[in-house]
């Protein structure tokens, strides 16, 4: 049954509305997925819109630290590599906004919000990528943080969403293991190699901590209550939807539980003096993530930021006489041939 | 193996002059990387541009190590054609260098996949691969040459600008077991049958410039090209003897 076999009289769209609630709500309840022509409260068409939209962004935004080392890469084995991770990532962006379209907005109209600030990639990309131990530092870690929030995105309760995020896991992980093996690579390599390794972990772990796992929900994040009671309000309701299936910080700690045994391996200090293993919680502490710095990191003016949205917005442009080509020669040989010839 | 020093020596010039053209090829393609002109192109771009470098890897190992050969050799000792090096210019000049080089490569791939020499296999793998490539440069030929007039002005440019990099491809390479020179009138039937239907002008301009016609095969390039490699060089070279 879709919302479009409603009745059309105001009263009878009230009480269809609530029995579409209810439906709803059972949907969610048993777990199963919610399907385009489902009905669904605009609620969570927004906040879905919204996060699809972002997460799409994200992948299209994360192709230049990357990619511009492309032309740079120290190997043909790593730069076909890379090569490869970079076409997978343009691929997840078209996975997702078709996810997105599912939903009845338009993929140029996402663009557009892009390329005019109104809505936004994940903050983690406005860090400049400047040595080859950052692609694999971004691999490792932006791409490791990148999992473990994706990875409930599977069961998520939008169906196109959960099945476009099956197929994007898969290859994420692949990507977090390559990373890996780049940075044991260098770690085992010369003093110089080691080194480098070591400074783009310096410069990614922040990064990759805070802003890959949005901001914090609970107060043992450090955060001051206003923030966390936010933060868990909005948890709660994507919660509650099924969208989401744990907090930020849940997912954050997650995150640092996997990585410090790795970087011990690689024999790389992550840059977190407080790090240490808590038996109490049998979790490892951390360095609490503060809001002020998120937000600052967050900002839309600082230089990258803004780098990488007019890098994206030439290339649109530029590209404009290009797609307006591909309609043009579409229209006229969509003409029946008698027409044409 | 029965082969001769000869032969073998011949074998590693027609490597690297085959794998350089795909080196140096995907290289280029991989500069488009979040600069295409929508994302299905940045998908494809950088998938033409693995293949090709998958392409390379196969024929440079023929010759020596890859990462030797990628990397430590001089401008001067590169034997690709100088079409491939040419910059990538707008998206009329990416295609048209690609319908130029994938239907000559196509058509090398199919003689050499046929025969039975040292590359048969490589070529076997590589021309399906070649034909996926010419077809996406075909396509783009008819929709730009066929769209609007500004995307129309600019594919007949770009035609124009590398119409006199094309005669270099069917010179004679040495140690290859097909002569390129027989390629070249199926060669200039396809192009000018796809030209034709995109509503261009097949130039009329020589096919060679004012240098030697295949200097590219004799290391000899055209200006970008040290750019190019001091780009692609610069970390390997600045690491010596490091694994990667």
């Amino acid at each position: 049954m879709t919302a479009s076999t409603t009745a059309t009289t105001t009263a009878s769209a009230t009480a269809d509305e609530d029995d579409l609630l209810a439906h709803f709500d059972a949907l969610i309840a048993d777990g199963e997925t919610i399907e385009p022509r489902d009905w669904m409260p605009d609620g969570y068409r927004r906040m879905l819109v919204r996060q699809i939209a972002q997460h799409a962004h994200s992948e299209i935004i994360g192709m230049q630290p990357e990619g511009a080392w492309l032309t740079r890469a120290p190997s043909l084995h790593r730069k076909s590599v890379l090569l490869a991770k970079v076409q997978d990532e343009a691929g997840h962006g078209l996975y997702l906004y078709s996810a997105a379209e599912t939903l009845g907005v338009d993929r140029a109209d996402l663009l557009d919000a892009l390329h005019h600030g109104r809505q936004r990639a994940s903050a983690t990309f406005n860090h400049p990528a400047l040595t080859w131990a950052d692609t694999g530092a971004i691999a490792w870690l932006t791409d490791g943080a990148a999992v473990i929030n994706q990875a409930p995105l599977c069961r998520t309760s939008y169906g196109p969403y959960a099945r476009a995020m099956r197929r994007v896991c898969q290859e994420e992980a692949f990507h977090v293991r390559q990373g890996y093996d780049l940075m044991r690579t260098l770690c085992e390599g010369t003093p110089e190699q080691k080194e480098m390794a070591q400074d783009a972990v310096d410069r990614w772990w922040l990064p990759a901590v805070a802003l890959m796992f949005g901001p914090p929900d609970t107060e043992a994040g450090g955060a001051d209550a206003r923030t966390a009671a936010l933060g868990a309000a909005v948890s709660r309701r994507a919660m509650a939807w099924g969208i989401k299936r744990h907090t930020n910080d849940e997912l954050r700690q997650r995150f640092v539980d996997t990585c410090v045994p790795q970087a011990e391996r690689l024999g790389l200090t992550l840059p977190d003096p407080a790090i240490r293993w808590n038996e109490e919680r049998g979790h490892y502490d951390f360095t609490p993530v503060d809001w002020h710095t998120y937000r600052t990191a967050l900002g839309d003016d600082t230089h990258w930021a803004r780098q990488r949205i007019a890098s994206r917005l030439a290339a649109h442009e530029d590209g404009a006489w290009v797609r307006e080509a591909a309609v043009a020669y579409a229209a006229r040989t969509d003409e029946p041939r008698g027409a044409a010839t | 193996m029965t082969t001769t020093p000869a032969e073998d020596t011949a074998r590693t010039a027609a490597a690297l002059a085959l794998g350089d053209d795909a080196l140096v090829l995907s290289h280029r393609l991989g500069e488009w990387a979040g600069h295409a002109p929508v994302l299905e192109e940045e998908v494809a771009l950088a998938n033409i541009a693995l293949d090709l470098l998958g392409q390379a890897r196969v024929l440079l190992s023929m010759a020596g190590d890859e990462d030797e050969l990628a990397f430590l050799r001089e401008e001067r000792a590169f034997r690709n054609l100088q079409l491939v090096e040419q910059p990538n210019g707008d998206f009329a000049h990416t295609i048209t260098r690609q319908l130029y080089f994938s239907a000559h490569q196509y058509l090398l791939y199919d003689a050499l996949a046929s025969g039975e020499g040292p590359f048969a296999p490589l070529a076997g793998k590589a021309v399906k691969e070649t034909a996926y490539h010419l077809d996406h440069a075909e396509q783009w030929t008819l929709r730009l040459g066929d769209g609007t007039d500004e995307s129309h002005a600019r594919m007949q440019r770009a035609v124009d600008a590398l119409w006199r990099h094309t005669g270099e491809m069917f010179q004679p390479v040495e140690g290859l077991d097909v002569d390129p020179a027989a390629l070249e009138a199926a060669w200039l039937e396809r192009v000018t049958e796809v030209l034709r239907r995109a509503t261009l002008t097949v130039p009329e301009g020589p096919r060679t410039g004012a240098w030697k016609a295949g200097a590219g095969r004799q290391g000899l390039h055209t200006e970008p090209f040290g750019r190019m490699l001091a780009e692609m060089q610069h970390l390997h070279r600045s690491h010596p003897g490091a694994t990667w």
